[in-house]
């Protein structure tokens, strides 16, 4: 079956099963492949995107559940928290393999946009679903903290 | 000895193994051409397996039909009798994992701590930056095996039923400061709500609640004609 699917702002026609998983559209059909499979049963948040601006694991979302919604994905998420969220990444030297870290960027980001300066706790909260099999938990939480006090976060809140 | 200042006897000469190059030449190719064969030898690629589309579940539970319990003469009894047979689904783990005493959900038949870790947030469907919808959509998804409904959320937590025994449960349910619900709203909850009823179909491994949703909406209306009493 045929579905418009509309992805970092671009519409594409996708002719696949409608109970195909998110994921394997944005990898496999469209080559997006920031976006990462980790486990295929929403445990690890390694393939978040954002659908209309909420985080949502794409390997639970079928095709046709998604259809019609706007998806941005780690390859083009952008605005005053992912620039910041990026330059703390860079500063903290978050990442060790890497692998987990699309997702844990795109959960951040939602994250800062609903609370703008997170506590302990809202992050832990937030990025429950996020697992990180090298452990960066602690600079994961100290960049978010970075990324909410950065002029470029700060001035979206003021 | 005579020997010791000229050159030894050829019989007392050390003997050396020595080897020509083109013997070792035809040793090294052997030796490729078997390592060769070994890795291109033919063998049996895996095929595909069909995978079962649904697990082989045990046999289904059945719910007692409301007749049986006609031949029961004193209503209150009758009553009790029906609403212990209504418990069976109502102390299901389908149902109680979305009815917990706190505000985290549970899961499976064991009933385990919600993974990953989430609360019930401000509408019972999630914490703002970690919502139910994050995972959970309209329906059971088969390709990630991650359970759905449209109505997905937790009870509210004046519905907790974890930890109470089925008596606490029954005055709580009759009780609408509590269950938010008159009798009728509560029939309609357990008989025809689409959210209790994704309990009887759960999909993947998840066992179903016992009987169907139509058999135990007549036993609860069957109770709530008796009198709805409840257990000690």
């Amino acid at each position: 079956m045929s579905y418009q699917l509309v992805v970092n702002g671009r519409a594409h026609r996708i002719e696949e099963d409608g109970q195909t998983p998110l994921l394997w559209v944005l990898r496999d059909t469209l080559h997006l492949t920031g976006t990462k499979y980790g486990c295929g049963i929403a445990q690890c948040g390694a393939c978040t995107v954002h659908v209309e601006g909420q985080p949502m694991r794409s390997c639970s979302l079928p095709l046709e559940t998604a259809a019609g919604s706007q998806i941005v994905t780690i390859e083009a998420v952008a605005g005053a928290e992912a620039d910041a969220l990026r330059a703390a990444w860079v500063k903290r030297d978050v990442p060790q393999c890497g692998f987990c870290q699309s997702g844990q960027i795109m959960s951040a980001v939602a994250l800062l946009r609903i609370k703008p300066s997170p506590s302990d706790h809202d992050i832990d909260h937030a990025m429950s679903g996020n697992i990180c099999r090298c452990a960066t938990y602690n600079r994961i939480r100290a960049a978010i903290h970075d990324a909410a006090q950065s002029p470029s976060s700060a001035a979206k809140k003021a | 000895m005579s020997w010791r200042h000229g050159s030894r006897p050829a019989t007392l000469r050390r003997r050396r193994f020595r080897i020509g190059c083109l013997p070792l030449l035809a040793i090294i190719v052997a030796a490729v051409v078997l390592i060769v064969a070994i890795a291109l030898r033919p063998r049996a690629l895996p095929q595909p397996e069909s995978i079962a589309a649904v697990p082989p579940k045990g046999e289904v539970a059945h719910l007692r039909p409301v007749a049986s319990f006609a031949s029961i003469g004193d209503p209150e009894a009758r009553s009790l009798a029906l609403f212990a047979e209504a418990g069976r689904v109502i102390q299901h783990p389908r149902c109680m994992n979305c009815h917990p005493r706190n505000d985290r959900p549970t899961q499976t038949d064991a009933m385990r701590p919600h993974v990953p870790w989430v609360s019930r947030g401000p509408d019972d469907a999630g914490e703002p930056t970690l919502r139910c919808s994050t995972c959970h959509h309209a329906a059971n998804f088969d390709a990630s095996g991650v359970p759905g409904n449209t109505k997905w959320k937790l009870a509210p937590i004046e519905m907790a039923w974890q930890g109470k025994s089925l008596g606490e449960i029954c005055r709580q349910m009759l009780d609408p400061a509590r269950s938010h619900m008159d009798r009728p709203a509560l029939l309609h909850h357990m008989a025809e709500d689409e959210l209790v009823g994704w309990a009887w179909h759960p999909g993947g491994k998840r066992s179903p609640a016992p009987g169907t949703q139509v058999e135990f909406g007549a036993l609860i209306k069957a109770w709530l004609e008796s009198g709805a009493r409840c257990p000690s």
